[in-house]
Order: structure tokens, then C-alpha cells, then sequence
């Protein structure tokens, strides 16, 4: 039996240079999909998560929760740490509070990890249908 | 064939402006010089999978095939009837399509924002409110003898900034370290391959490096150019630094301060601040004032995290206070090719930077009301117009939830979230590919975008669908809604 244990993090989003090129080859593409519905985790946090890298993790913050592919942080190690690149995925997890600036938080937001190897990650066309409720071009 | 030369970069801040771009029969079979990035952009616009190429307009719940007119005619539509309209994107269009943007927002009495405002926007708060020691990255490049990359990864990024402008860059008075850094990326990479075949010979798991370097490598003895990254994870950037320094998660405030005060010759009273050993602190303090011209760039890190535009306060005292020590500068790492732009004319058109709303008949800036976000989460805005930008990806749920539910037109080169989700699709050429104009860089300096190829026939310069839009939603308003 799989048993389901949650890891805390302090989760970060920001540019990966693959999200910068896999952007340019189209937001609907199999490839930017790959490279930026990922969320990065140090090896001890996936560990801890009995899952393997590559496999489906959900990331839940107190504003939502999405799946997306585990990836092992392959600089350093940060445990406790995980890091998303900017996209519709991270943005249904960040902190939308301004704190009177007009800048929400997009970086160091308490979260916790999941993991869900029976789930898949929601391509972008369906993502948009469920999130806002009107049809997709 | 033709070969295009010095032409300037439409991706990122840094507006590399040496790239070489071989056309064929108007299109383009080849670029030099440029990034990852910069080359999938020049190799994949034309690709009509994710090419805007047709006018659209939401008929029946289902975006429809029409004619430009039609949808520059709806645009104005939408735009002349609403009463609080917000007006988004810029960062990735010339300074003369902004400047029409500005002219439209008045017009309408709209909101006009630019992406800064989840980006730079705290950085441009704190330089309004302390000022800024900066310069130009021609000085950066010829004189720093240090440079710290401060919560930015410019390999990810800007991934030619540390090429062209610093560590790696051949300078007047200061020399590239790429051969030192080469020679110590091979030291490193043997050290892994022992250390993998030692692993595998003893059946344990490869051991991961520490996460920040315990203490200063010697080569800082030395008098050559120095590349420090402060950040909160090790990033590609600290991978190439002489020394990376790791701060905890939301606690670059206080590490910049604890820094005012060593540089101060003020002593501190703990072991660590911010996960940081205060000796490291002390030495780090010591490089920073006995360097000859210093230079910080700062990125998101800053700006996204707890202490927002407080965080580059202290960064802005910290290298006002090295000023009286030696010669430092800094400068915010700035993301979109034109995202400097959107600002300067937007302050030399309307006195502020962004946020600008005109529903007074006057233009008036106070981010946290008058910022984009902030108003989407109030829902208070009944429409939009959304150019070369994706908010539907880039702003948190509620906020594009509130953008998506009015009237959204957007005018975009390419297929996003966005112009999926909009009422009006208006398909636009590509700002430095297709159509010319002006660029500032990430340092305020203006660059020429050059026309390289002919845009499809449909797809027409920003600024022209803008003036288009613009003349309709003043014959609209004249006839007092009669078009």
C-alpha cells in the first residue's frame, strides 16, 4: 500500500532557461508543457514524499493546489525548498496579497507537497476551461 | 541570402544588439550570437501552430474568423463603452506603440499598466522614494572589478548579461575570466566523476555538494574580476560564481541590513543573519569595500518576496553607504526586451512609471489602487485591452479570473492563454523580426529594433492597430456612441 505522506516547503517560482526556449516553440506545445508544469524538490523532500523523480507530486498553498511532475533540484541541496517556473500552473498556487503595492508574492510561500502518481497534469486548453469557465480558442 | 547584421534581441532586458540573422526569400534561416532563447524565437515565430494569423471575435461563447475592421471596430466598441477599462502589457512592444497606448488610455479614461508592476514595480517604488546609484553597462563592462548578482539568475534569464556586460565580458581596464572559469569547471567536473565512480565502487549515494560555499576560495586574494551570487537557492548563475552566498527564503532584509552595518565597521552580535555565518558576512563586507568599482545587479528575488520594495530600499542604502568607501552602483535586472521602455514613456508621457489610471480626466499613480492586479482583485475594471503580454498566465487566479469574466481584447503575435481566453483577437507583427522601432535596455539606454522580414499581410504593427482603434473610439465618443 502507498502511503501518502505530505512534505512542507517554502515554495519559489521564477525563469528556468528551459521555459525561456520551450515559450518560443508555443505555450501549446508538448514541450512547454514538459518543461514548465514541474516543480523542482531536493532529493531528500522527495524521498520523504515516497516518490521518484519524474513522477506526479501536487503542490497544495492555502490559494490552490495543481499537479505537476516532480523533478530532483539537481544544484546544491536545499532541502525544504521548491521552486516552479512562472506559468498557469504555478500562478493557481502563488500568493495573490499585494500588501498595498500592486506586486503579488510570487516567491517564499509556505506549501506542501503531495504525492499523486495517479493524477495528470492538466494541459493548458482544459486548465482554462475548468479555471475560467469559457470556452478556449 | 542575405546576412543582417547588429541586430538587437527581442527577449529580455539585456537587448544584445550583435546578432547576425541569415533570410532566405523572407524568412529566416539562421541566427548567430544569440541565446537558447534569443535563437528559438528568431527559428519558430513563423510557426503558424502558435501564430496568431487571423482576426477574431467571440460570437456565441466561440471566437470567430473576421475581418480586421471588424475586430478593430469591436475593440472600440468595447473600449468607448466601458467605464473603467484596463489597458496591459507594453513590455514586449516599441516605444511608439506605447506611446499611442497612453493616448487610447486617456482617451477612455482607462487604467494603463505595464508588466513592471509584477516585476520591477517595488524596485521603481524605491528608487522613487531614496534614489539610485547606478550607470551604464558599457561602464560595468569596462571597469567593475566586482559584481554580485543579487536573487537573480541571469543564466536562466538574461543569459548573455554576464557575456556581454560582466564576469565574461573583455572590458578597457578589466579582463574576462572565462578561462578561469573553465579551468575551474573542469576541476569541478572531475571531482564529480570520482565522486560518482567512488559511489558506484562502494555501492553509497553520490554526495551532494555543500549548499553554499563554507568560505572564500583564494583566488580572491588575487586582483581579478570578481562574480559573487547572493540568492536563495544555487542556482546555474552560482554554479558560475567565484562564491555564492545562500540566504534563507524571505530574509534578504536582513542580511542587507547586517551588511550596512559591517560596512559601517559596526560589529554584530550574533553568529548568523539570515542562515548566513556572520564571518562569512564580515569577509563578504570587506570584498565589497575594497573593490576598485562594484557593481550589484538585483533581480525578482528581491522584489517577489517578503519585504517587497523594502528589500531594495536596504540594497539602494547599502550601496549609498559603500559610496563612502569606494565606487559602487546597482542596477535592477530587467526582464521583458522592453519593459524599461514601457516605463520611460509612460513617465515622459504621463509624469508616472506605470499604473497610471486617467478615469479622473487626469493622470494619477498609486500602485496597490491604481495597479492592475489590485484592481482585477477588486473587481472593479469592466474591460480590458491586453498587448504583447499574457496575464492569464502571470497573474494569480482571481486576478485573471476577474480579467477573463469582462469584455478582454488582446493584440498579440502569438497564441497564449490569453488571447485564448479574449473576446477580440487582433494578430500583430513581431516588434525587431517584423516591424521596427525603439527598445530601451535594461540601463535606460535606447536601442533600434530592426524590421528583418515582412509580416503576413494581416499582421500589422501594434502601433498602427492601436491608432486604428484609437480613431474609431473618438468617432464613437463624438457621435455619442453611434459609430
Amino acid at each position: 500500500m502507498l502511503i501518502m505522506s505530505k512534505v512542507k516547503v517554502i515554495l519559489l517560482t521564477g525563469r528556468t532557461i528551459d521555459q525561456g526556449v520551450s515559450k518560443e516553440h508555443g505555450k501549446l506545445s508538448k514541450e512547454y508543457q514538459e518543461k514548465v508544469a514541474i516543480c523542482e524538490v531536493d532529493s531528500s523532500d522527495l524521498k520523504n514524499l515516497t516518490v521518484i523523480k519524474g513522477l506526479n507530486i501536487k503542490v497544495i498553498t492555502r490559494f490552490g493546489s495543481v499537479v505537476v511532475k516532480a523533478i530532483k533540484s539537481s544544484r546544491g541541496s536545499h532541502p525544504g525548498i521548491a521552486y516552479m517556473p512562472y506559468g498557469l500552473w504555478a500562478n493557481i498556487v502563488v500568493d495573490p496579497h499585494t500588501h498595498g503595492i500592486g506586486m503579488p508574492s510570487f516567491k517564499g510561500i509556505p506549501a506542501e507537497l503531495e504525492a499523486a502518481p495517479s493524477e495528470n497534469v492538466t494541459p493548458i486548453p482544459v486548465l482554462l476551461e475548468e479555471t475560467f469557465r469559457k470556452k478556449p480558442q | 541570402m542575405t546576412l543582417v547584421k547588429n541586430v538587437t534581441c527581442p527577449i529580455c532586458g539585456t537587448l544584445c544588439d550583435d546578432l547576425e540573422v541569415e533570410v532566405e526569400e523572407n524568412s529566416i534561416v539562421d541566427v548567430r550570437n544569440a541565446c537558447a532563447i534569443g535563437e528559438a524565437k528568431f527559428l519558430n515565430f513563423t510557426d503558424p501552430k502558435h501564430r496568431n494569423l487571423k482576426p477574431l471575435v467571440r460570437k456565441g461563447g466561440e471566437l470567430t474568423e473576421v475581418s480586421l475592421d471588424e475586430a478593430v471596430e469591436r475593440s472600440a466598441q468595447i473600449l468607448a463603452h466601458a467605464q473603467y477599462p484596463i489597458l496591459y502589457g507594453w513590455s514586449c512592444t516599441s516605444c511608439q506603440a506605447i506611446r499611442v497606448g497612453i493616448e487610447l488610455a486617456e482617451e477612455v479614461g482607462g487604467v494603463i499598466d505595464n508588466t513592471s508592476t509584477v516585476c520591477h514595480g517595488p524596485s521603481i517604488l524605491s528608487i522613487q522614494s531614496v534614489g539610485i546609484p547606478t550607470c551604464t553597462l558599457g561602464q560595468v563592462r569596462h571597469r567593475a572589478d566586482l559584481v554580485v548578482y543579487w536573487a537573480s539568475d541571469p543564466y536562466s534569464a538574461h543569459p548573455r548579461h554576464i557575456e556581454r556586460y560582466t564576469s565574461f565580458s573583455d572590458g578597457r581596464f578589466q579582463e574576462s575570466e572565462w578561462e578561469h572559469y573553465v579551468t575551474r569547471l573542469r576541476g569541478v567536473l572531475g571531482k564529480k566523476r570520482l565522486s560518482r565512480a567512488s559511489a558506484r565502487i562502494s555501492m553509497r549515494e553520490v554526495s551532494i555538494p555543500p549548499i553554499a560555499d563554507p568560505k572564500l576560495p583564494p583566488e580572491f586574494e588575487t586582483e581579478k574580476r570578481k562574480l559573487i551570487v547572493v540568492d536563495v537557492r544555487k542556482t546555474r548563475s552560482a554554479e558560475i560564481a567565484d562564491f555564492f552566498i545562500q540566504v534563507e527564503p524571505n530574509r534578504d532584509f536582513e542580511l542587507l541590513q547586517a551588511l550596512r552595518l559591517l560596512v559601517k565597521d559596526e560589529e554584530l552580535e550574533v553568529d548568523k543573519v539570515a542562515g548566513v555565518p556572520v564571518d562569512l558576512l564580515e569577509e563578504f563586507a570587506d570584498i565589497l569595500i575594497s573593490c576598485n568599482f562594484g557593481i550589484f545587479f538585483f533581480g525578482v528575488g528581491l522584489t517577489m518576496s517578503s519585504g517587497k520594495h523594502r528589500n531594495i530600499d536596504a540594497a539602494i542604502a547599502l550601496t549609498k553607504d559603500l559610496n563612502y568607501r569606494t565606487k559602487f552602483a546597482i542596477m535592477p535586472m530587467r526582464g521583458h526586451f522592453n519593459v524599461a521602455g514601457a516605463n520611460i514613456v509612460s513617465t515622459w508621457q504621463t509624469g508616472y512609471p506605470f499604473a497610471v489610471d486617467f478615469s479622473h480626466g487626469y493622470p494619477r499613480y498609486n500602485p496597490g489602487e491604481t495597479s492592475a492586479v489590485d484592481i482585477l482583485q477588486r473587481d472593479e475594471s469592466d474591460a480590458s485591452l491586453i498587448i504583447a503580454s499574457d496575464p492569464v498566465s502571470n497573474f494569480p487566479r482571481n486576478a485573471a479570473q476577474n480579467l477573463v469574466k469582462n469584455p478582454m481584447i488582446t493584440i498579440d503575435p502569438v497564441v497564449s492563454p490569453t488571447t485564448m481566453m479574449a473576446d477580440v483577437v487582433i494578430p500583430s507583427a513581431f516588434v525587431g523580426i517584423e516591424v521596427e522601432g525603439t527598445a530601451y535596455r535594461m540601463d535606460c539606454v535606447p536601442l533600434p529594433m530592426k524590421k528583418i522580414v515582412e509580416p503576413p499581410k494581416i499582421c500589422l504593427p501594434d502601433e498602427e492597430i492601436l491608432r486604428r482603434i484609437l480613431l474609431q473610439v473618438r468617432q464613437i465618443r463624438q457621435t455619442g456612441g453611434k459609430a
